[in-house]
């Protein structure tokens, strides 16, 4: 062996053995045990774990509810039914998978909301943060399709009007959704795509999670200050601090994601999720899953086309600008990096930016409300408002006032900041 | 030019030349090959024969009275054979078309010398909703014709987009009367 390239300091010698060969228990000691975390981070630092936490989860049960599952348009809604009903255990196993798709989203949006505050995007984490982004989106895909499986009416005509989205793009639009559905309307191939796609595309997550904590484990976690970590008096070793912190409150989060799960496993889902889907009826009132309602608001905020005036000429109608503004509004987070030029990370030295970022998330709140609301009178008028603060915060508030605003002052260190609160 | 190049070899940049001539070809061919093999993953995805087959289905209108609606499936979507009253068909007729949104007159989305019979792929154009106004009690919209409850779209009862943020009219599938009552859709 080499020792220039790995040496072992474990003293077991089973330990010692495979770690001379494999260096996994040096790894582990390295990244998960002596590695350097600042020592303020608060509890919103443990909401990246707990994400992990929920992707486990929801691989683990959905591989078991496949078990029990057809994919087929004749026999889905019943399979589901069937595992509910019949299969043991299968109604746990559904209301976690269900409801677990929920805290996933619960856990991430706080996840990314942490990350804009305290500017956890800012250099030298620009990669750590996009590959962050991807994993977002990947989900949303991923939670998409699953929403289709048990082919209810909410299912077949949430696939419906999402899929329909393609169709704005002009020339290839009605193509590409002939070609996403397999065939002229949503039907059996579009449920067995989705069915297989569903079953990949966690793993898929979980490959870029990989790229995403590795990242973190070069550049080092954030903290509330936003000030990088200088001598050894401004970090604590992940174990045993960190992994007690972390332990404390994943155990809170799954409390209160079994509360929901045993005591009120529907709240979050739909009467239409009930009924076998009919391609001939559209229920009145069909809305996306509550994670995905901001942008389903964003997407129908957009009313008028933008046409050159009295030729009739329509550049831009209005259903292509909803779909260019609802992907638009996750693909502006891309470059939050560069959008934002302040030298300082951390809102809490940036009050004017903090009090946008307030507005932003009260933006995101009204945009959820008026995404649930049927699309006519006062929530479209919300919606609007919504739509027009939130590219407002991105496209000019954000990048106008980080290159303007004068910060704070910032604490000398971490451990100075620390020793100033206590 | 290196002193140990024996005299055999062409000059190196000849010799350089042709490398990159060989590249690129090799590249471009790999290019090629890994398209072709991509395409049968890609194209898996369209339309398999079978779901082609289901093209045409025909219709008995015969029993349609005025003003009723009737809802047929091509192709898995349902197709709205609307019979408009005389009366409808004069006042559609009579409206000012060429301000609307997708603009179309109500002559050009019908079949000359069946007027009254206005056959609609019942699908919103906007996000593929199912519109009401097909079924007695179901609302009409603003404009007597159709409405979608998805994102509320107008349609007049010549199945064009009036309000909303559907972007064209209601698609008009190729279909032809084979008698009197009887029509042949696809």
């Amino acid at each position: 062996m080499a020792p220039h390239l790995h040496t072992s300091d474990f003293k077991n010698p089973v330990v010692r053995w495979i770690d001379e060969r494999l260096g996994v228990f040096t790894m582990l000691k390295k990244e998960y045990g002596i590695f350097p975390m600042p020592k303020n981070a608060n509890y919103l630092w443990s909401f990246g774990g707990i994400a992990l936490t929920m992707l486990m989860i929801m691989i683990v049960t959905g591989i078991v509810l496949a078990m029990s599952y057809n994919p087929h348009v004749d026999g889905a809604f019943n399979s589901v039914e069937r595992i509910a009903r019949d299969v043991n255990y299968g109604w746990l196993l559904r209301y976690v998978h269900m409801n677990g798709a929920s805290f996933f989203f619960i856990a991430v949006y706080i996840h990314i909301c942490r990350g804009m505050f305290f500017g956890s995007y800012h250099r030298p984490r620009e990669l750590l943060w996009i590959v962050g982004v991807m994993i977002f989106l990947l989900m949303m895909a991923t939670a998409f399709m699953g929403y289709s499986l048990p082919w209810s009416q909410m299912s077949g005509w949430g696939v419906t009007v999402i899929t329909s989205l393609f169709s704005a793009f002009p020339l290839i639009g009605d193509g590409l959704v002939t070609w996403l559905w397999g065939g002229f309307s949503v039907d059996n191939p579009t449920l067995n795509r989705f069915f297989a796609l569903h079953f990949l595309m966690p793993f898929v997550i979980l490959g870029v999670v990989f790229i995403h904590v590795w990242a973190l484990h070069l550049t080092g976690s954030n903290n509330p200050t936003g000030i990088e970590p200088k001598t050894e008096k401004d970090t604590l070793p992940f174990h045993p601090y960190f992994t007690s912190k972390d332990s404390l409150a994943l155990v809170v989060f799954m409390t209160l994601f079994m509360a929901v799960v045993f005591f009120a496993p529907l709240a979050l889902t739909h009467a239409d999720h009930f009924k076998p889907f009919d391609a001939l009826v559209t229920p009145s009132h069909i809305v996306p899953e509550w994670y995905f309602l901001p942008f389903y608001a964003i997407l129908r905020a957009f009313t008028v086309d933008i046409a050159i005036p009295f030729t009739g000429i329509v550049l831009l109608p209005a259903k292509l600008q909803g779909v260019l503004a609802m992907f638009g509004a996750i693909i502006l987070w891309l470059f939050l990096p560069w959008l934002d030029g302040s030298k300082v990370k951390s809102a809490l030295y940036r009050p004017l930016h903090r009090l946008c970022l307030i507005g932003l998330l009260i933006s995101f709140i009204a945009l959820g409300y008026a995404g649930a609301k049927p699309a006519e009178g006062l929530p479209v008028v919300i919606g609007q408002i919504a739509t027009f603060y939130y590219f407002l915060h991105f496209l000019v508030l954000l990048p106008v006032l980080s290159r303007r605003e004068t910060p704070k002052a910032l604490p000398e260190s971490i451990s100075a900041a620390v020793a100033k609160k206590a | 030019m290196d002193s140990s190049h024996s005299p055999s070899h062409p000059p190196y940049d000849r010799e350089k030349s042709r490398r990159d001539f060989l590249v690129l070809t090799a590249a471009a061919m790999g290019a090629v090959a890994a398209g072709s093999a991509v395409w049968p993953l890609v194209d898996q995805m369209n339309p398999a024969a079978d779901t082609l087959a289901l093209a045409t289905t025909e219709v008995d209108v015969g029993t349609l009275q005025d003003g009723q609606t009737l809802t047929a499936i091509w192709r898995g979507k349902p197709v709205f054979i609307h019979r408009r009253s005389p009366a409808d068909l004069a006042a559609i007729r009579g409206e000012e078309w060429q301000s609307l949104r997708d603009p179309q007159s109500d002559e050009a989305r019908v079949q000359k010398g069946h007027d009254a019979f206005l056959v609609l792929i019942g699908v919103c154009t906007h996000l593929g909703c199912i519109p009401m106004g097909s079924k007695v009690g179901q609302p009409k919209g603003d404009y007597n014709g159709f409405f979608c409850p998805c994102h509320g779209s107008h349609y007049d009862a010549s199945g064009r987009i009036r309000k909303g943020p559907a972007p064209k009219n209601m698609d008009v599938p190729p279909y032809s009367f084979l008698s009197e009552t009887l029509i042949r859709i696809g």
